[in-house]
């Protein structure tokens, strides 16, 4: 048997001069995150176990020689931390430029993915100057891989490992894995196939949690030479009934792609491929733009609404009157919104005083 | 669902039945996987060898359609090794006693019998569950769509109340639901039986209430299901009007209901595309789209969230509230004068009980799940917590009883049918969007091994597949996670309509059709 976590205890630590109090087990990163003291990262994820790999979160502890990873250090009660001394901002720049050296692109389009930009800003913010080191590059861009979804672009890959880790931590899909070491890092699949070929189920959380964008949204990347700014409209996805709070990404009139909401309660960042991918139904072709109405040649043909709608409600009357108010029968929508529902049954109701009214819910 | 989403990661025993969870609610699963990541045991019971079998502790490969018999057995077994929970049975439950004299004859090895299932693996499965600090059960229309839906639903039930694995955190009884807003749909009372916000429509004072807020005489009692309403098309039903529902895919025997729409007076359509149903109406209606149409929805685990319009409508889409409105207002029906989705939502929230605390700004950060009854409460993430809504929880005495269709000479394999992960239903909406067909081209019929080689098929072989009540040719594919015996296809796609087959029985309670099982003959074409 899983015992519960019982409850932790409090106690209390300091961050920059701020006493901040933390419960047992939290990082010093977490502890930090609260009183808003912003330490840099690239290979954290909140949802992740920490890694510990970029070392950009590294804090001065009093008593401690070096600096430690903030990430993965426990916060101890008494604990004196320092997240912003000139030396660890000087150590943080360096790391910044060796990673930017090998990063080329750093100009990189935020339709990418959720946390495209992190790099980005990171390098701007430090002001760190990508060519300092010259030299080796690791991973290799697969342009081999057709699908339709996901982009990999390794050449921007700076081997944080967060599409592997999100991929088995919350996936436990395991569909990609890191091959070598050092400048050989290359994040493959098994037997290096095609993702349509792994266990991969294009969720699109490794590009969603790729810091750089070398895993990149190809949907959305349409819309790369589209102008006008990215609005974010937060929504829930439109499939089944786990209710994914997600972010439609619009530029002007169009729906561009569909981002992940990481404080939707239901989700909590996940989406799955049809929230993810599956968004460009909405200004297909193929929608209905007018109103249809049935013409003696037998065909349907479109019409203003003011034809269909006198139509239509001439005929229920007619019905009503030819044979008898519970000839009318109302079926409401699992997909349209409450007050889709709500206004169906309430016209059944109010309009024929009957009950004729059911939803998709037995097929 | 009785307990939060969140609570997924919490049980230390998973009991999944009848739920295609990767592939039908992927989302929801990835919590499962970190509950077992975190050493729960996962019981699965499913005819096919899905994802969720793989990662399972103890996988019971179950005959389509014996969910009843396995589940008497493991209650039978949960007594027999002393794992009832007898405080809880005491304080909470009623009625136990006959139950668990009924359950005494089903032995493991009765069950075995009908269900397919080893006897060993439904007694590790039931002393499981029995022994578990926090046993949650989940399950999917693999449960529901059955002429025994019901008594299904109350055998997990009676399982959860004879172990208390109900009304704490981690446990439940969990449904979960398959569309965006089905569950909001029931909610709005959308439904033949009740008024929004579940007040009966055989209640006396609901009936007074709504007849007043409506200013119209409402019927004491009940309406007529969607399905009842299907066979009377044509005779007492006589117009229809159909919001976002491909009816002639998604519903069972295709034949049966495409006939019965034609023979309507009026049939009205309201959709985002020119659907097979649209197809079939005398007027439709476009109506706006998600991402273009504000309102709200309510998830699985009954928390009411807001969807927000991003772009403006295509064309002259409008929303289907406006569109259901204007048609009263032209038949002079009361209380349509609505100027906004707020309007008709907030009016929903004040004559609903479990949505009194709610309104429209109330929702903008999707904090509450219903009930809700006034403006202190918190909401209600975990349902039965100390006392069900009915005082005490009913043992229910039912037994098993075979499909209404069972395999025969003519017809002697079973037909399943289900979704897929790249699909969502009838493929309005992600047979066009772009990509998915990269993943999945095409429906193809499931089928075992060496089910294939008795039959002289080989996967890409075109087949004709027959039940009673049509047939139609479908491309194979060989798999094991199809057992010997039954077949697999989804009902995504319009060019092979799978719905043509099913339709061989209802749940006499609920009406809802057995999708899950019907007897078929494969062949290869002549």
């Amino acid at each position: 048997m899983i015992a519960l976590k019982e409850t932790p205890q409090i106690a209390t630590m300091n961050i920059d001069g701020i006493s901040v109090e933390f419960t047992e087990g939290e990082t010093v990163y977490e502890a930090a995150q609260r009183v808003q003291q912003s330490i840099p990262t690239l290979c954290y994820d909140p949802r992740l176990e920490a890694f510990g790999a970029c070392r950009l979160c590294v804090v001065e502890v009093e008593g401690i020689r070096n600096p430690v990873a903030s990430c993965t250090t426990k916060a101890t009660a008494g604990m004196v931390v320092k997240t912003k001394t000139p030396a660890i901002e000087k150590h943080r720049k360096t790391l910044l430029e060796m990673v930017a050296s090998e990063n080329r692109q750093v100009d990189v389009d935020p339709l990418r993915g959720f946390a495209s930009q992190e790099l980005t800003s990171l390098v701007v913010d430090y002001d760190a100057k990508t060519g300092r080191f010259q030299g080796k590059q690791s991973g290799k861009t697969n342009t081999d891989d057709k699908n339709p979804f996901i982009l990999r672009d390794y050449d921007n890959c700076i081997s944080c490992y967060r599409c592997v880790r999100v991929c088995a931590e919350q996936e436990g899909d395991f569909a990609i894995n890191v091959m070598n070491r050092g400048f050989e890092t290359q994040i493959i699949t098994e037997f290096g196939n095609d993702l349509r070929d792994s266990s991969c189920t294009f969720c699109g959380q490794c590009v969603q949690t790729c810091p750089t964008g070398a895993l990149a949204d190809m949907k959305a990347l349409r819309a790369a030479d589209k102008p006008g700014e990215i609005k974010k409209t937060r929504s829930i996805c439109p499939y089944c009934g786990v209710g994914c709070s997600v972010d439609i990404l619009s530029k002007g009139d169009s729906i561009v792609g569909v981002q992940p909401a990481m404080d939707g309660p239901a989700n909590e960042g996940a989406l799955c491929i049809k929230g993810q991918f599956a968004f460009d139904f909405v200004q297909h072709d193929d929608r209905l733009k007018k109103p249809l109405i049935r013409r003696d040649d037998g065909e349907l043909h479109e019409c203003e609404w003011e034809e269909a709608l006198d139509f239509t409600a001439a005929g229920f009357k007619a019905v009503r009157e030819e044979h008898d108010r519970h000839a009318i029968y109302g079926i409401a929508s699992g997909r349209a919104p409450h007050e889709a529902a709500y206004t169906m049954q309430k016209f059944i109701r109010a309009g024929f005083g009957t009950n004729q009214i059911d939803n998709c819910s037995r097929a | 669902m009785s307990n939060p989403l969140a609570d997924m990661e919490k049980p230390d025993v998973i009991f999944a039945i009848g739920t295609n969870m990767t592939e039908c609610h992927p989302v929801a699963a990835t919590r499962l996987k970190k509950a077992i990541a975190n050493n729960a045991k996962l019981i699965v019971v499913d005819p096919r060898r899905i994802r969720l079998a793989e990662m399972a502790d103890v996988y019971l490969p179950i005959r389509v359609g014996s969910d009843v018999a396995l589940l008497l057995a493991m209650a039978h077994v949960i007594q027999r090794e002393g794992l009832l929970n007898k405080a809880f049975m005491e304080e909470r439950t009623t009625d136990a006693e006959a139950f668990l004299e009924h359950i005494k004859e089903f032995t493991p090895e009765w069950a075995a019998e009908i269900t397919e299932v080893p006897a060993k693996d439904i007694e590790q499965a039931a002393i499981w569950y029995g022994e578990a600090e926090r046993g949650s059960i989940f399950y999917t229309l693999g449960i529901t769509e059955h002429i025994c839906g019901v008594d299904n639903v109350q055998s997990l039930c009676n399982l959860a109340l004879m172990t208390g694995h109900i009304g704490r955190e981690g446990t439940g009884v969990n449904p979960m639901r398959g569309q965006n807003n089905i569950q909001g749909a029931g909610d709005c009372g959308a439904v033949p039986g009740n008024f929004p916000g579940f007040q009966a429509c055989n209640d006396p004072a609901s009936v007074e209430k709504f007849s007043k807020l409506y200013q119209t005489p409402i019927d004491a009692g009940k309406g007529i299901t969607k399905v009842t309403a299907l066979n009377e098309c044509g005779k007492s039903i006589r117009a229809m009007i159909i919001d976002g529902e491909n009816t002639v895919v998604s519903d069972p025997d295709r034949k049966h209901c495409e006939h019965a729409l034609k023979s309507l007076d009026l049939l009205v359509v309201i959709d985002i595309f020119r659907t097979e149903t649209a197809d079939l109406a005398d007027v439709v209606f476009p109506a706006t789209s998600w991402g273009e149409t504000d309102g709200v929805c309510t998830n699985t685990e009954r928390r009411v969230q807001r969807l927000r319009a991003a772009v403006p409508a295509v064309g002259e889409a409008k929303p289907d509230w406006w569109i259901v409105s204007e048609i009263a207002k032209r038949m002079g029906v009361p209380g349509f004068e609505y100027d906004s989705a707020k309007e008709v939502f907030n009016e929903l929230c004040s004559i609903s009980p479990i949505y009194n605390g709610l309104d429209w700004d109330r929702i903008d950060k999707s904090e509450y799940q219903w009930p809700v009854p006034d403006k202190d409460h918190p909401g209600t993430p975990m349902l039965h917590e100390g006392e069900f809504k009915n005082g005490r929880g009913v043992f229910k005495v039912l037994g098993y009883r075979d499909p209404a269709e069972v395999i025969d000479d003519e017809f002697p394999i079973w037909l399943t049918t289900g979704r897929r992960l790249q699909a969502y239903h009838t493929r309005t909406q992600t047979g066009r969007s772009a990509g998915i067909d990269y993943l999945l081209p095409e429906e193809l019929l499931e089928i075992h091994p060496d089910d294939a080689v008795a039959l002289n098929l080989a996967d890409g072989d075109t087949c004709k597949l027959s039940s009673r009540r049509g047939s139609l040719e479908i491309k194979v594919k060989t798999t094991d996670q199809s057992p010997r015996g039954t077949v697999f296809a989804s009902f995504s796609f319009a060019d092979v309509p799978i719905n043509i087959l099913t339709g061989s029985g209802y749940d006499p309670v609920t009406e809802t059709a057995e999708l899950k099982v019907c007897a078929v003959r494969v062949e290869t074409l002549a």
